[in-house]
Parts: structure tokens; sequence; C-alpha cells
């Protein structure tokens, strides 16, 4: 396929998130604008408490939002019931299961939920997709485990084919990478980056890894509190947006090399 | 990894033991009737002496099958609760269902003293004691509905349902001060559980309703499972939070309800028979888990009353202390194997 314009997927225009408190709007962030096409991996960066929490769960359609407009494939987002928005976007949540006495298999074929029966039995297809996720996060191995028994680096990869089982153009990821060592970091950013480019998925994640995702993203969302830029990483770098993130009296952004470091 | 073959193999034995509990249970007692006679009076409707017939007819058979309906009931409302609350330790009791229950009998039994005499003895008929234990969890139930309805954090409502439960325990202590011990002991007496003394409309009625939370149980497992994530996944993959935490509480509802008001408030079957079931059935598939835990709390149930009723002797211990001295050990033993408690 060579077509120019890509098919765009999820949309935010003037949006404003934030919680409603006693009638009153409270922001968190504002003025937020991006369009996000099929196969794209976006990488979400700011600082501790900036609101990119909120705008994923907007996004999700888990909280309402302040203003502005969320377009879902060109339709808005209030538009889906919630069943229709489970086949468009699925979420991988900072929270672990609350249970932990799933199986692997069990959890990741949870994600066939909005496709299966009453009973939730799954059919030949749903089997094939939940093979399909295992096989492509390589957690075949510890299919029939518990998930109190993974360490931190697994559970990523199972939430992450929980994801993929559910089948939807749009997945959203909250902070993949906390509390794991380098190497899994860059494995999820790895296998994130393969997943959108082979399955044409759209992938949104927020992380504290900055110089991983401007090595690995497609596009960044950086939000400063102030404004909010969404370009490539290139283009981010030499408009100088990445330090504008944190105060510049501890830690700058070095054009040259991509990374921040400390001033000494 | 087990099977859908391991989990048939499970569900064929639990369901003859609970056969042979079931004959056991009705076979022994202050009178011992044998096996076979026991067979003949259930399904030919004639043992060979009168009494026995009367005895299997008219007490131990409602007995039996009260226990069954009482177990069974209890365990899968308790099961409902610990996925909807996320909670190891939730049980059927924790929305204060049978705080509810305790506060509408003993305002009748402990109030009735203030009618004095007469009219105090007519109320305190054994119908009287269903309705009045309905009544009150009944208007529980209405109010954690209510709540429900206006708060959205399933925490909150399990604190809610505690302090219910707070709440009418201390009215009842209240009322307890104020009656005499003839009253109190009545009272006491019905708070030790009874499966015993049931008519067979009370059986049916019972029946209907241990049915009707039971269909809705299951009706509710898939959503159960996906509440095993979390809500906010549940959420993202298509289900209505309010709808499935009303559908949830009402089955639980209808059966602890119904149950108490009954057999009176029966503690324990159902915070550990869940977890008992858990050990066997390596599955957090509600679709499996329900029927599991049913029958796994119908057999304890039956195992508990035909120990208290005490076999070669006149005397009958209450049932909820029994459940109790049966029941903790078990747990305990299981946890202590396995260190771990798990939902």
């Amino acid at each position: 396929m060579t077509s120019e314009t890509k098919h765009i997927t999820l949309q935010a225009q003037d949006l404003s998130v934030g919680y409603f408190n006693k009638k009153a709007k409270k922001a968190v962030a504002e003025t937020i604008d991006f369009s996000f096409s099929e196969g794209e991996l976006i990488g979400l960066v700011g600082a501790n408490g900036i609101g990119k929490s909120t705008l994923l769960r907007t996004l999700a359609g888990m909280q309402p939002r302040l203003s502005g407009a969320i377009l879902v494939n060109e339709k808005p987002l209030e538009d889906y019931s919630t069943l229709a928005l489970a086949n468009q976007i699925s979420v991988v949540l900072t929270e672990p299961p609350a249970s932990k006495n799933l199986t692997v298999l069990e959890l990741i074929s949870l994600g066939r939920q909005p496709y299966t029966s009453w009973m939730g039995t799954l059919s030949e297809k749903d089997k094939t997709a939940v093979q399909n996720a295992l096989q492509a996060t390589e957690t075949q191995s510890m299919a029939h485990r518990k998930c109190f028994e993974l360490s931190d680096g697994q559970m990523q990869r199972v939430a992450i084919a929980r994801a993929l089982a559910q089948d939807t153009p749009i997945i959203l990821l909250d902070e993949p990478t906390t509390h794991l060592d380098l190497y899994h970091r860059a494995y999820i950013l790895k296998l994130l980056k393969k997943l959108a480019s082979e399955n044409k998925k759209t992938i949104l994640f927020s992380t504290h890894e900055i110089d991983l995702a401007i090595q690995l993203s497609d596009t960044m969302l950086v939000m400063t509190g102030n404004a909010n830029y969404f370009d490539t990483p290139c283009n981010l770098i030499e408009a100088g947006h990445f330090d504008a993130l944190f105060p510049k009296d501890t830690i700058h952004f070095d054009k040259n090399t991509g990374r921040f470091t400390v001033r000494k | 990894m087990q099977t859908t073959q391991t989990y048939r193999v499970f569900f064929v034995v639990l369901l003859i033991a609970l056969l042979a509990v079931f004959l056991a249970n009705i076979s022994l007692g202050s009178v011992s009737i044998p096996i076979d006679e026991v067979v003949k009076g259930i399904f030919g409707g004639n043992a060979s002496k009168g009494t026995w017939n009367y005895i299997i007819i008219d007490y131990r058979l409602p007995k039996a099958i009260t226990a069954i309906l009482a177990g069974g009931g209890l365990a899968v409302s308790g099961l409902l609760m610990q996925t909807l609350f996320r909670n190891p330790l939730a049980g059927p009791f924790v929305l204060g269902l049978s705080s509810g229950a305790s506060l509408g009998v003993a305002l009748l039994i402990l109030g009735a003293g203030a009618f004095g005499g007469f009219l105090g003895n007519a109320l305190v008929s054994e119908w009287s004691l269903v309705i009045a234990s309905a009544v009150g969890s009944f208007l529980v139930l209405l109010a954690v509905l209510m709540v429900t309805f206006r708060v959205k954090d399933t925490m909150a409502i399990l604190i809610i349902g505690l302090m219910f439960g707070s709440v009418t325990a201390a009215v009842v202590a209240v009322l307890s001060y104020f009656s005499n011990a003839e009253k109190l002991q009545q009272y006491i007496f019905w708070s030790f559980g009874s499966l015993g003394n049931q008519s067979w409309e009370g059986i049916i009625i019972l029946s209907c309703c241990a049915v009707l939370g039971l269909l809705i149980a299951v009706a509710s497992s898939k959503s159960l499972n996906a509440l095993l994530l979390g809500e906010n996944y549940a959420k993202s993959m298509g289900l209505h939070i309010k709808r499935t935490t009303f559908a949830i509480i009402l089955a639980t509802s209808i059966l602890a309800g119904a149950i108490t008001a009954f057999a009176g408030p029966i503690a324990f079957v159902g915070l550990a028979v869940p977890h008992i079931t858990r050990q066997f059935f390596k599955t957090s598939n509600h679709l499996v888990l329900i029927p599991a835990v049913l029958l796994c709390g119908s057999l304890l149930m039956l195992v508990c009353d035909t120990i208290a009723q005490l076999p070669f002797s006149e005397h009958t211990l209450p049932i909820n202390a029994i459940t109790s001295l049966v029941g903790a050990p078990v747990v305990i033993w299981l946890l202590v194997r396995k260190r771990k408690l798990l939902f």
C-alpha cells in the first residue's frame, strides 16, 4: 500500500481534561491537539502531575472531558457505547489485576470479552486471537502460570498481551515501563514499536523514559503545563520543546545527544 | 493444568458425596433409621415403621433440603461478594443483611415484650419470625441499593454495609438490655440458626428464592470474570459497572436474605466455602466456580448438620456453632499449607 494519507484513528481538538469539582471545572491540562494515524507509536511525556494519566483516562472514556472534542475513527467519543468503544480502544493501566489468582491464559482470554457471548466461552476465532497475543508478546511459556508468580517485566508483557487479544485499532498504555530495569524497558518499547508497525495499530504510551521514547516513537506528545506539543521527535528537539519539560536549574536537554544531562 | 475433564471428575465426585451425606443425614439422629428404609421413605413413600415415615417426611427430609439450599446459597453469595469487592475476607453478610434480619427479629421478640402477655406471645409465631427477618434484611437491602446508585466506589459500599451492621447491632444491644431473660433467650436461640422445623410451604418459597438468586449469579458470571481485573479494566472491556454491581448485590440479597429469614444467621459458610473450593478447582472462571461452590457449600452444610444432630443422642447443637467449629480448622489448615489467601 502506498497511500500517502494514512488513516487517522484518534484525534483531539482543543481538548481540555481534568475533574468536575462541586460543579466547578478543575482543568489539569488544556488546549491539547493531535491526530494519531494507524501504525503509529506515540510517546507521551511530561513531568509528574502534568495530566498524562488524566489524558489517557479521558481518551479511554473512563472520565468525561471538560471541553473540546475527541474523535475515535472520525466519530465523536461520546457516540460510542461502552461496548462499541471496547472494540476500538484497549488499555494497559498502572494498576495490577485485582485478582492475582488468574492464570496468564485466563487473564489474556478476558481480553476477548467484548466479542464473546453472555457465557464468555471462547470461539475458535477468540482462541486464535489469544494465541496470537501470546506469540507476539513471547508469553507462551508462562501461559499456565498464575499471575502472582510473575515478575514485573513478565506481568507487563501479559498486560500488553491482554490488550492485544482485545484486538482494537487503538491501544493506550499508562507508564508501561515503570518498575522495570533498563533491558525490560527497552524490550517493552521495542515490542510496542513492532506491534504498531506490523499490526497497523495506533499505540499511545506515557513514559518517563524520554531518551528511549525519542529513539523509538514515530511522534511524541510533550505536555509542559503551559502548552502541549505534538510532532516528530526530531522536530520537537529542533524546536527546543523538551527543554520546557522541567525547570532548567537542575537538568537541561542536550540537542546533540538527544538526552537530559544534570547540571553540575 | 486442569482441563474440563478434571472439573467433570470433581463434579461427579462432589455429587456422589452429596448424595451419600444426604442419605446419611436423614438416617442418623436421635432415632437411627437404616439407609434402605430411608430410600424407601423418600421415594416409595412408605418405610416399614409409621414413625420412621413421619420422621423422614415431616422432619428430616425438609431439614436436609434446607441444609442443601442454605449451604449452597450462602456459599455462592460469599463468592459473589468476594469478587465484587475484590476482597478475600468478604462474605454474604458484609452488606449488613444479617444485621438487618437480626434487627427485625430482635424488634419482634424483644419488642413484643412491650405489648405484654397474650398479644406478645401471639406475635412471636414461627412465620412472624420469618417475616420479621425478611423485612429487616429487605430494608437493609433497599438502603444498600440506594447507596449503590449514589456511590460509585465499591469499597465505599463495603464500608457503608459494615456501618449498617454496627448501627443495627447497637440497636439490638439496647433492646436486649431492656428485655427479660426469657425473651432474650428466645432471641439468642434464633441467632444460633436452625435448619429444622421448616414447613413444606417454607421450603418451596426458599427454593424459589434460591433458584432466582442463582440464575442471576450465573447470568452475571461473565461480568464477574471481568471484575477480577478491577473496575477500570472491566469498563474498558465494555462492562456496565453500575448495572453489574446492582445485579450482583441483588442476587446476594435474595440468596442471603431468604436463607437468613428461614434458617437464622448462619455464619462462616459464605466466607470459607469459596476458599475451600478454590483449592480444588484451580480456575477463576465463575461459570465453573459458581456450581462448584454451590455443591461444596451444600456438602459442608449437610455434614455440619449431621454432626449437629448428634447421632444416638437426644440433643441438637446450634448449627451456627458447628459450621465454625468444622469449617475454621479446615480453612486454617489450607492456609498454613498454601501460605496464601487469594481470590
